[in-house]
This record gives structure tokens, C-alpha cells and sequence, in this order.
């Protein structure tokens, strides 16, 4: 074989696995009703896949070539175990959920298994860890590494989380119209708490990963295909484009010496024209629907301002305090409210601002952003003694080595 | 498909009246609507008695196997499709008898 057929088959797995991955666990996951068996099928697929195409080349249509061997691949595996332990073999088969009942909603097989391995019932974490592996198709290896777990720890919560799907029977389908939104503001928060890791790593161990674009990629890359089976969903395009608008300013974030860098700072022509104006256009066709916003489009939409302005002085920062006033009207979390305490310091000084923030102490006590917008205000308004025990407080609450490095700059030039 | 729906609870206090009202209209539902197995209250742990006759070790301890501040105080059996209903069920289950409920499968 020569490397550039090599090279053609591996930019031709890469592209299968990137495009094809969720959709052939998907429909194993229906046809045989075993989320484990879909995965391993789905895994010997594109194993197999590596050594045969390339031996005799890329398949014309590799998604069925994938789809057809993995099934033969599930087929196997059932033979094999049918014989090792036929009753309980036959009754996972029969729990196949077959035809789903109509919900109205759209149906397709990759929704079902991102709004199973989202379901309410299993927490957060073990959410999180199922979606990347089943729907984004990483390696259990990969996921640990992104959440600085052990390979055998975040094994262990996979195979759990598959264990309760399989064993407290949660059904393999799209949720009715009547529970779709609450499910569907579920999966979203999955996805955006994927991105919000990669954005800004909650720890890191050698200090040189603040961001992880592997994750903020494969958020953006989940919720574009979330979009593509909802597309009518304003949070979901609302969620599209707040990472979109994030993702864009991710390589200004960074400076030279991997230190973070704050958004007044950063090099504004080093953000990503083509991100900004794709978060762009999907803001603007959300506004021209007249439908009221949910958080994720708000969130955007002052994401949008933001992206907008040429310069960190020409922000409109009245415009950012309005859509955060419209914000708290549906989340009046304190980390809303701290939010929008950074706006009204650009609008009416920090001294109000601080104000603000100062009766968020009890919810937020142990939230470094807390800290870190407190010590802010206060060295602003030359209260450098306090500001310094602010940023203190705030570098014990981080993990995140670029984090701490840019807050103890902060302390140090406090004085 | 069953489902146990543990009623978990923190004191001695019964089931007042409104909620023994609320938890008749329930079980009236389920049984219309083919969810009924069986229900039952249950003594605390205080009238518990745990047995261990591994290797015919014949223990006899007086109260519960683990002393909890929460326990159980009764339970559903109920038949359900699939965890959405079972949980849907729950909430009914959590509201008529106000107290917290726990779903688990049977194997």
C-alpha cells in the first residue's frame, strides 16, 4: 500500500467515524435493544474496518458497509453468548422497542440514543461520560483523559449507566411532545456542560491544557447534529450559536505562554470570522421569529454583542445589561446574577455592581467566578486590601493552572 | 416489566387522613388503568427483626439490619412498560402519600 493510499483510507475512516458512528449504534441499539452489544458491534465494525479497507480500499458506500458489518458483528456475539446463556440472551433480544409510538416528534435513531443516554434518571456525570462514548463515538481512554479520571473509573461508570438503562428497563425513543421540552432542556444541558469543561477545564494536571478543543469540537459537533434531526428548536439553535460565538474567541484566549486572556485583552483579530458570523446568522434568524427566547438564545444574543463590538470600550454594554435583565426574568440563579453584575459595573460603576453581588456570598461561597468578579470590583474602586483577600480566596478554589496563574498576576498587581 | 416504589419516610408519624384519601384515589387509578400488583404499609424499624441463619448461624437481632434516619414505611408493586412510566407513577405515588419514593426493578 502506498502512504498516500494509506492516507486516503485514514482521512476515510476518520470522516466514517466522525459521520457514521452514532448512526450505526443507533440503529443496532433498536434493532437488538442492548446498548452494550450495539457499542461492541459498532467498535469490531470499524476495527474491522481498518484492516479491510486497507487491503482492498474504501467501500462506495462506507456508512452501509459499516452499518452491515456491525451487524454481522451483533449476530456473532449473540450466537456465541445464545449458547453460553440462552434464556438471558433471548429476553434482552425481545425487549427490541421496535416501532416507536407516535410522538409527533421527529424520529430518528441517533435521537433516541442521545436522549436515552441523556435520560433524567441517571446523574450528571455518568450522562455526560454515555453521551461522548455512545454518541460521539470516543474512547472510553479519551473521555477519562478529558475529565481527569481513571480509564478504569470512567469505565466503570459507563458500563453502570449502561447496567441501569438495561436492567430498570429507560426506553429506547424520543420523548412524547408533552415531555419533549423538559427532556430536550436535559440533552442540552449535557451538551453544554461537555462544552463548558472544554472551554475551561475544571482542572488540569500539568497545567497545559486550560482549553480543551476536543471537547468544546465534539459539543458543537453534537449539537449541530441535534439540530439537523430539531431544526425548528430555538434552544437549540440558540445553544449552536453561544458555542459557536465561545468558540470563536478560543484561540485569542490564550496568550503566548498559554495564559489566560480575559475578553477586554484579547486580540480581536485573532477570533474566527467564519464562527462569528454562522453564531451571527443563527441569532438573527432566532430574533426575526418573534418567539420569546429561552436562556440558551439570550445567552447568545449577548454573546452576539460581545462579538459584535470592534473594540472592548465600543461594547454595547447597556444592550449586554438588557438581555441579562431578560435573562434573569427566566433563570434568577445567583450565577445569573452574578453575570449580570459585570454588566452593571460597565453601566453604572462597581460600586453599584458590587453591591449586586454582594448578597450572592451565601449561594456562592464556594464559586471561584464569585470570588474572582468581587475582587475585580473592589480593586476598582481601590479597596486593594479586601480585592487581594478576594483573589486569594478565588486561586484556593481554582484547579485550573492557567486560571490560577492569570488570578495571582491579578493579586500581585493589586497593590 | 415491575417495578418496587419504596415509600421512604423519617418519623412515626401515620398517614393523616388527606393523604390516606389521596393514596385510595391513586390505587383506584392504578388498578383502572392495569398498573396494580400489590401495596402495603409497614411497622417501622423499631417492631424490626433481622435474621441471619448463614451456615445456620441462627442471629436473631432485635430492629433493623442498618439503623438509617430514613427508612422505609411501605411500598407499591407495580406492572409498567419501561422506567418513564414507572417514574411518571412515582411522582403520582410521592404526591398522594407525601413522601419520598424510590423505583427500582425487579430482575
Amino acid at each position: 500500500m502506498t502512504g498516500a493510499a494509506g492516507d486516503e483510507v485514514a482521512t476515510a475512516l476518520a470522516r466514517a467515524h466522525r459521520e457514521e458512528w452514532a448512526r450505526v449504534v443507533a440503529t443496532l441499539a433498536r434493532r437488538y435493544g442492548d446498548l452494550d452489544l450495539a457499542e461492541e458491534a459498532a467498535a469490531e465494525a470499524f476495527a474491522t474496518a481498518v484492516e479491510r479497507w486497507s487491503a482492498d480500499g474504501v467501500p462506495p458506500a462506507p456508512g452501509g458497509w459499516l452499518t452491515t458489518t456491525a451487524h454481522r458483528k451483533a449476530i456473532d456475539r449473540l450466537r456465541r453468548e445464545r449458547v453460553r446463556d440462552d434464556k438471558h440472551r433471548e429476553a434482552l433480544v425481545l425487549t427490541d422497542a421496535g416501532p416507536p409510538a407516535p410522538t409527533g416528534a421527529v424520529d430518528d435513531d441517533r435521537l433516541r440514543l442521545l436522549f436515552t443516554c441523556c435520560h433524567p434518571a441517571l446523574a450528571m456525570p455518568a450522562r455526560v461520560a454515555l453521551t461522548l462514548r455512545m454518541v460521539g463515538g470516543l474512547t472510553v481512554g479519551e473521555i477519562a483523559h478529558a475529565f481527569m479520571v481513571q480509564p478504569t473509573t470512567m469505565g466503570q461508570r459507563i458500563t453502570r449507566a449502561k447496567t441501569k438503562i438495561a436492567q430498570a428497563r429507560i426506553p429506547y425513543r424520543v420523548p412524547t411532545a408533552q415531555d419533549l421540552p423538559a427532556r430536550r432542556d436535559g440533552v442540552l444541558a449535557v451538551l453544554y456542560l461537555i462544552f463548558n469543561e472544554g472551554y475551561l477545564a475544571s482542572s488540569t494536571d500539568d497545567g497545559t491544557q486550560p482549553i480543551r478543543p476536543a471537547l468544546t469540537g465534539e459539543a458543537i459537533r453534537l449539537v449541530r447534529l441535534l439540530r439537523q434531526l430539531l431544526p425548528d428548536d430555538g434552544e437549540v439553535a440558540g445553544l449552536l450559536a453561544l458555542m459557536l460565538l465561545v468558540e470563536a474567541r478560543r484561540l485569542a484566549r490564550l496568550d503566548e505562554d498559554g495564559g489566560l486572556v480575559p475578553l477586554p485583552a484579547q486580540d480581536r483579530t485573532r477570533w474566527d470570522r467564519r464562527l462569528v458570523a454562522e453564531g451571527h446568522q443563527l441569532v438573527r434568524e432566532r430574533l426575526v421569529t418573534g418567539e420569546p427566547p429561552g436562556r440558551y438564545q439570550v445567552l447568545a444574543a449577548i454573546n452576539a454583542v460581545h462579538t459584535s463590538a470592534p473594540s472592548a470600550e465600543a461594547t454595547d454594554w447597556a444592550q449586554v445589561l438588557a438581555l441579562y435583565d431578560q435573562l434573569v426574568r427566566i433563570d434568577r440563579s445567583p450565577v445569573v446574577l452574578l453575570n449580570r453584575a459585570v454588566a452593571l459595573a460597565e453601566v453604572d460603576g462597581p460600586q453599584v455592581a458590587l453591591a449586586a453581588v454582594e448578597p450572592l456570598r451565601d449561594a456562592l461561597d464556594r464559586y471561584r467566578a464569585f470570588h474572582a468578579t468581587r475582587a475585580d470590583l473592589l480593586r476598582r474602586l481601590g479597596r486593594d486590601d479586601e480585592a487581594r483577600a478576594a483573589y486569594d480566596a478565588a486561586i484556593g478554589l481554582t484547579d485550573n493552572a492557567a486560571e490560577v496563574a492569570f488570578l495571582v498576576e491579578r493579586r500581585d498587581a493589586t497593590r | 416489566m415491575q417495578y418496587l416504589l419504596s415509600v421512604i419516610h423519617d418519623g412515626t408519624d401515620l398517614a393523616t387522613d388527606a393523604e390516606m384519601a389521596a393514596i385510595d384515589a391513586f390505587n383506584d387509578q392504578l388498578r383502572a388503568d392495569g398498573h396494580w400488583v400489590f401495596a402495603g404499609g409497614l411497622g417501622g424499624p423499631d417492631v424490626a427483626t433481622t435474621i441471619d441463619n448463614r451456615d445456620d448461624a441462627g442471629l436473631v437481632v432485635d430492629g433493623p439490619f442498618v439503623e438509617t434516619k430514613e427508612f422505609v414505611v411501605g411500598f407499591w408493586i407495580l406492572e409498567a412498560p419501561d422506567l418513564d412510566v414507572a417514574l411518571r407513577l412515582a411522582r403520582e405515588a410521592s404526591k398522594a402519600c407525601h413522601r419520598k419514593i424510590e423505583v427500582r426493578p425487579f430482575l
